[in-house]
């Protein structure tokens, strides 16, 4: 079973969720796709065994090939090509790698080579096998790192996969074939906007999906009440503790500090797996 | 000569936009004949490279010199390879803007002034 973990708004607990469940399971992957910020790994401390390039292919033009047509431009959708005065500017940070600009060249002037865009890396920790991405710095194209990540998963294990926050290709990327989502909020009222956007990304991808309420005694009660006008079930709710908030700034794991977790986040993972207050996809 | 000047409106009484790529209207004003046309920016919504496509379809219109009130590495590329000129840091109506150009007082801007991303409105 693969789980995701992902939330609209950034900074509501994905981690410490992703982080503790999977060190309250066995034979568990835990997979970090915010590739844009990876931290899993301050809290898990793993052993990495192997890192890979993750590329893209980027154009070349041949100047000797190319007639400056236009041709490129026009049919890149990402504006990553201008040809002006019959010369093709190209520019790799914008260029998505689909192509289509070599595809459709009449002149075959284009030709693909690779531009590393990020790497991932392959490790341990414990009994929990953990693989992360990073992107580098100055790139904009994380989904290529994250789809590198995730080529690692092993359906024999309980996947986790801890998202980026928002809405958008990221997200997508790395929630995208998940058996569940869990959207982690926080009740406030940029908690709910950005969880009700969450929400609709989620259902139009038609996963089935819950809700954590981090910090669960602060804010006001709307987002209990939209969950419930939603028929979303609400998984577990965490307070808001100083002592949750010290454990996280040293970099340690809940689970190990108060074990009543453990058995919070075995009896979360039970509840998911039996389908318990799944939400009916509208 | 054609210039095109990035503005917030369809009119000569408009404002110049500060943002070359994001700009909602392109003023391409005839110092010639003194007859204009308002363009709009079809770029302005990209969501990225909006300068690059911009400055692509300044160039296709056969401009030679661009009024603005900043612009971006990658506009400032493909304004380059057109070899069109960039006069940056214009603000107040288009009218005036075209006033100053005519008499000479806008140097001509020798690289990007701001950072990518400058027209997205985030600081």
């Amino acid at each position: 079973m693969i789980i995701s973990v992902a939330s609209g708004k950034g900074g509501t607990g994905k981690t410490t969720i992703a982080v503790n469940l999977a060190l309250s399971l066995s034979n568990v992957q835990l997979l970090d796709c915010d590739v844009e910020e990876p931290n899993c790994h301050i809290f898990i401390k793993p052993v990495f065994e192997n890192k890979n390039t993750v590329f893209i292919p980027i154009p070349q033009v041949d100047s000797k090939k190319c007639d400056g047509c236009g041709r490129c431009q026009e049919f890149c959708a990402y504006n990553a090509i201008a040809v002006v005065n019959k010369e093709v500017l190209i520019f790799p940070e914008l260029c998505h790698g689909c192509g289509s600009c070599a595809y459709f060249c009449p002149h075959g002037a284009i030709k693909e080579t690779n531009k590393d865009i990020g790497i991932i890396e392959i490790g341990k920790s414990g009994e929990i096998q953990f693989i992360h991405g990073k992107l580098n710095i100055g790139m904009m194209m994380s989904p290529p790192v994250i789809r590198a990540v995730k080529k690692h998963i092993n359906k024999k294990k309980t996947v986790i996969i801890d998202a980026p926050p928002g809405t958008s290709c990221p997200v997508i990327t790395a929630i995208n074939d998940t058996d569940f989502v869990i959207l982690v909020t926080e009740p406030t009222p940029f908690g709910l906007n950005d969880l009700s956007l969450a929400v609709e990304v989620v259902r139009k991808l038609k996963i089935p999906f819950g809700v954590i309420i981090n910090r669960s005694d602060l804010g006001n009660k709307k987002t209990d009440e939209y969950c419930v006008r939603e028929n979303i079930p609400i998984l577990m709710r965490i307070p808001f503790s100083k002592k949750i908030a010290e454990i996280y700034s040293r970099g340690d794991s809940i689970i190990e500090t108060l074990p009543e977790y453990r058995e919070n986040f075995q009896r979360l993972f039970e509840n998911i797996k039996q389908g318990k207050n799944w939400l009916r996809i509208k | 000569m054609k210039v095109a000047i990035t503005s917030s409106g369809a009119t000569l009484q408009s404002n110049v936009d500060p943002r070359f790529g994001r700009c909602p209207y392109y003023i391409i004003y005839d110092t010639e004949s003194g007859s204009f046309k308002a363009i709009e920016n079809k770029s302005s919504l990209a969501g990225g490279g909006a300068g690059i496509q911009a400055a692509q379809n300044i160039s296709d219109m056969k401009v030679e010199a661009v009024i603005t009130g900043n612009v971006g590495p990658n506009a400032f590329r493909v304004l380059s390879a057109a070899s069109i000129k960039i006069y940056s840091g214009a603000t107040g109506s288009i009218k005036g803007a075209i006033e100053k150009f005519k008499k000479g007082e806008y140097k001509e801007t020798a690289g990007p002034d701001v950072e990518s991303h400058f027209g997205m409105g985030r600081k």
